[in-house]
């Protein structure tokens, strides 16, 4: 099966339980609907296990880039369990050891440092995208 | 003996609205009305398989909220051998309150907040009806 290289699809854990996981989830968010709306897919990470073959076809489609909030990774572990090996990986805990003075409170609605964040780790899924596409794409220009 | 806290499990709704008035309803729950019967966790932890959470939703009772007919949630706590006691959907909450417009989904708008607090007076009693069933 064919892999579509237009397009990358983000796979956020969900997250309830911890602010980093609300903090994953808004960053993918602002991927999907802001910063790469033309380039990105998403697929709820729990319909793996709760839906059919035709959810997990979808790391076969698309080249997939999964967001974890926590050491976990449930988003990475479950992707490649059950659809296929991630082209990239985010974990916001990583990222939040270049930011020791934020401490994260809430895992609902996220004050303006939480937000920002956000936007931090959204800007580094965005690279990740442009990465990825860019590295699907290359082969299929030197060809030409 | 530790006491038994009612899971509250919502879907993870990743690009809906009512994926996150679910979100939304239990963190109003486990948070405001009732933080001394009610937690959530993960769900994604169950879809990886983690045993340490397997273990407290095999021995604690859960209620699903899920957003769309994929029931995310309910499946994957079905699947994982949870107790499984109350299966909610937004969808049907929203029925009987029809007149809200429920949008966003970083940002919900006050509809969505208004449906959210509905649904999280709605689970808030059936953690009391539980609690109620155990004793």
């Amino acid at each position: 099966m064919g892999m579509a290289v237009n397009k990358v699809g983000i796979i956020s854990c969900s997250g309830e339980e911890i602010p980093e996981g609300t903090i994953s989830r808004i960053a993918a968010l602002l991927v999907l609907e802001k910063l790469r709306y033309d380039e990105t897919v998403t697929i709820c990470l729990p319909l793996f296990l709760a839906g059919s073959e035709e959810e997990r076809v979808f790391a076969r489609l698309f080249p997939t880039i999964t967001v974890d909030g926590c050491e976990k990774r449930c988003a990475e572990i479950g992707t490649k369990k059950y659809s296929g090996k991630p082209a990239a990986t985010i974990v916001v805990t990583d990222i939040l050891k270049k930011y020791p003075n934020l401490n994260l409170k809430s895992r609902d609605e996220l004050s303006a440092e939480e937000l920002e964040l956000a936007e931090k780790v959204a800007e580094e899924i965005a690279k990740k995208v442009d990465e990825v596409l860019e590295q699907k794409r290359g082969p299929k220009r030197r060809e030409s | 003996m530790s006491k038994q806290k009612v899971f509250i499990i919502p879907c993870s709704g990743i690009g809906k609205s009512l994926g996150t008035v679910g979100r939304k309803a239990t963190y109003k729950v486990v948070g405001e009305l009732r933080p001394d019967q009610a937690r959530t966790t993960c769900l994604a932890l169950l879809t990886i398989g983690d045993e340490e959470t397997l273990k407290m939703i095999r021995e604690n009772p859960c209620v699903s909220i899920d957003g769309c007919p994929s029931q995310c949630s309910k499946k994957n706590i079905e699947v994982s051998k949870g107790k499984l006691v109350r299966s909610i959907m937004v969808t049907d909450v929203l029925r009987n309150h029809r007149g809200l417009k429920p949008e966003g989904i970083i940002k919900l708008n006050a509809e969505g907040e208004k449906l959210a607090s509905l649904l999280a007076d709605e689970v808030a009693k059936e953690v009391d009806k539980i609690e109620g069933d155990d004793k």
